[in-house]
């Protein structure tokens, strides 16, 4: 035998001791072709270094002239299996490409990547339609103001003053609507995520706090209407419809349109005039803690179709024909359940008198108007001129999510 | 025309791996398919027969099948082997606190081994203790997948775990296996130890018979030889199949099974299966 060979001695590590992993290093220390000389006590370190070095494509021969000593010649299946490997793209923000290809499947941002392997078809692959640069700062915030509905909420809270049983009918009838509602909200941001290249992981995080934000939602709200004991309220077919009609919704930026932009953010107006007109401190805190989430996730579909808008001047277009496709298939429904809406009057009157009534009317409509200018601020600031973002904000479902 | 390779489905992955051979293959424009055979001997059988060009044959089943070629006038070659096929070893293990010093200690024991047909844990040790002179030695056989001769692990698997139980006295398995039983905590680490190693033989071997169409027969183990492990369409099959790299076939390695399927008649010199309590 010729040429340097490079000394290992493995005392007496055995191969069921993770010996191999110093065999490995010593072999990726020369190179291919190149020797390394083993030597170590276990009795059986003849027979496995025979066999891993077999299964790995390295040459073995035991050395004759010495015992408990073999030689190991590198060979280059290590080498060739990292051949053609590419990084998938940089670890930071920086570092993300226009469109990840789909072989870079489940891998870390930033990995270095084997080629082979399976294609999983993430279908949301393109940096100007999913990604919004608020994205990481938007989800960094989202996961430090997460609640835990067991202490954020005192449960056992009294309110001021007794509330009569049909006020607290229709705060069941509200929350029975709201758990409606946030179950679509929790459905389309899980659906989309599931669908986002990976590679986009801020915007994957970002909508799985979504999705859990929603999961507290329906819980909040569940247990608040359950409080008492009383039974659940209604849930009508043109609500359902108005909610189905979201999921239907198979493009990204047109998804996280309707539900974030139009939906959440009426709800917002919505979650803010329970809390105001609340008849007990429960559900002025449930409803004061889901706008706080909402008001993100809005922010996030806002700011992503803003940066969107910016790079592609016929999504406009797009978004309005999105409104009046809702619009038409909706056109023939009811809309917002009317238990709901007669459950908002009250719960704002107070009382049954007509004046307390008249009173609970008009809040339900100063509620209405303002989710109609949030809806057209919003629309505003996607670029709609002021007379096309009143039209559209008008078209909105009558479900308001 | 088209080359036609019997292959034997001892596990799921077989169709995984010839099925992405298959592809790989006919990418390489030649006209290649397989048929999958519940055990060896049937697959022997219509090699000779010239039902199937190629075989991917077990060693046991490289043996039957150039008896049976020679007996009928016939000739097969052994074409290509993966780069894992040669210089193999088994070995001879017994518990740490054994009182065996030496293979001769094993008079009068009792050893497990694997499958009847298994020649890496069955019949090449059986030879190697018979001929390093260990007499009266009981035999404890674990048959599981007879027919596929040994390739299925499970038989090696049952006398690692006799032997660790202390149903036996010494047990017999492939030195990859034991490598692996290791590893896995079949055979926890320091309740074991090597009493002793085989000489080296040689496993599969792609079996090649002379009535194929020599021009595709010479193809098909051509293109074998130039999958390369760098390539990351064939690599994920390589992998499945054991290999790094397919090697021109060799007929040198398959001494220490032939005298041992002599010593205990598993065929006869025309390629008849004769062994005892054998039955795919």
């Amino acid at each position: 035998m010729t040429g340097e060979r490079a000394p290992l001695d493995l005392g007496f590590l055995s191969f069921e001791r993770g010996a191999h992993l110093l065999v490995a290093r010593a072999l990726r220390g020369i190179p291919i072709g190149g020797r390394v000389l083993v030597t170590g006590g276990d009795p059986a370190l003849g027979v496995h270094l025979r066999a891993w070095a077999r299964q790995r494509g390295h040459g073995f021969t035991p050395v004759p002239e010495r015992s408990a000593t073999w030689e190991l010649v590198r060979g280059p299946s290590e080498l060739q299996r990292w051949q053609g490997a590419e990084r998938a793209g940089g670890p930071g923000v920086d570092g993300i490409v226009d469109r990840p290809p789909a072989r870079w499947g489940l891998a870390a941002r930033g990995a270095l990547v084997e080629p082979g392997g399976p294609e999983p078809r993430f279908d949301i692959d393109r940096r100007e339609v999913v990604w919004a640069d608020l994205a990481p700062r938007l989800y960094a915030h989202a996961a430090a103001a997460q609640w835990d509905p067991a202490t954020a909420v005192d449960w056992a809270a009294a309110p001021a003053e007794p509330v009569p049983a049909d006020v607290e009918a229709a705060v069941v009838q509200v929350m029975t609507y709201l758990v409606e509602n946030e179950q679509a909200a929790l459905v389309v941001p899980a659906g989309l995520l599931a669908r986002v290249h990976p590679h986009f992981r801020e915007v994957q995080q970002l909508l799985a706090v979504q999705a859990a934000d929603e999961a507290r939602h329906v819980e909040v709200f569940s247990r608040r209407a359950t409080l008492h004991g009383g039974p659940m309220g209604t849930s009508s077919a043109g609500g359902r419809s108005s909610l189905a009609s979201l999921l239907a919704e198979p493009d990204f930026s047109l998804a996280s349109f309707l539900l974030s932009v139009l939906g959440e953010g009426s709800f917002l107006a919505l979650l803010g005039f329970l809390e105001q007109y609340a008849p007990d401190p429960v559900t002025a805190r449930i409803t004061h803690l889901a706008r706080v989430d909402e008001a993100r996730h809005v922010a996030f579909g806002v700011a992503h179709l803003e940066h969107q808008s910016s790079l592609d001047p016929t999504l406009r277009g797009a978004l309005r024909s999105a409104i009046e496709r809702r619009h038409d298939a909706l056109v023939d429904t009811a809309g917002l359940n009317a238990d709901v809406f007669d459950a908002l009057v009250l719960l704002a009157a107070g009382g049954w008198t007509p004046a307390a009534i008249a009173r609970g009317h008009a809040r339900v409509q100063e509620l209405q108007h303002a989710m109609d200018d949030g809806r057209r601020q919003r629309l505003a600031r996607l670029g709609f001129p002021p007379d096309e973002a009143a039209e559209l904000s008008a078209l909105h479902t009558r479900n308001f999510m | 025309m088209t080359t036609l390779m019997g292959g034997v489905a001892y596990d799921p992955k077989v169709v995984t791996i010839w099925d992405g051979f298959r592809r790989w293959l006919r990418g390489q424009a030649l006209d290649f398919d397989y048929v999958l055979y519940s055990h060896y001997e049937r697959q022997v059988e219509d090699l000779v027969a010239g039902h199937v060009h190629a075989a991917w044959n077990s060693p046991l089943a490289w043996v039957r099948s150039a008896r049976l070629a020679a007996a009928r006038g016939r000739r097969v070659e052994s074409a290509v082997m993966r780069d894992t096929d040669q210089d193999l070893t088994s070995v001879v293990v017994v518990r740490a606190d054994s009182p065996a010093r030496d293979v001769a200690d094993l008079a009068g024991a009792t050893v497990a081994v694997g499958a009847v047909d298994s020649p890496q844990s069955t019949l090449i040790p059986l030879s190697f203790l018979r001929g390093e002179g260990v007499r009266d030695l009981a035999v404890r056989r674990f048959d599981v997948g007879v027919g596929l001769h040994g390739d299925h692990i499970g038989g090696e698997r049952d006398a690692a775990r006799a032997l660790v139980a202390g149903e036996v006295d010494a047990a017999c398995m492939i030195d990859g296996n034991h490598l692996l039983f290791g590893q896995e905590g079949t055979l926890p680490a320091g309740t074991t130890r090597v009493l002793a190693q085989t000489p080296v033989y040689d496993h599969c071997t792609m079996a090649i018979v002379d009535t194929a169409p020599p021009e595709e027969a010479a193809e098909f183990v051509r293109l074998l030889g130039t999958m390369s492990y760098a390539d990351p369409e064939v690599r994920p099959l390589l992998d499945l199949e054991g290999l790094k790299q397919w090697v021109p076939g060799r007929m040198s390695g398959f001494g220490p099974l032939t005298r041992a399927v002599d010593e205990v008649g598993f065929y006869d010199a025309s390629g008849g299966v004769t062994a005892a309590e054998y039955a795919p």
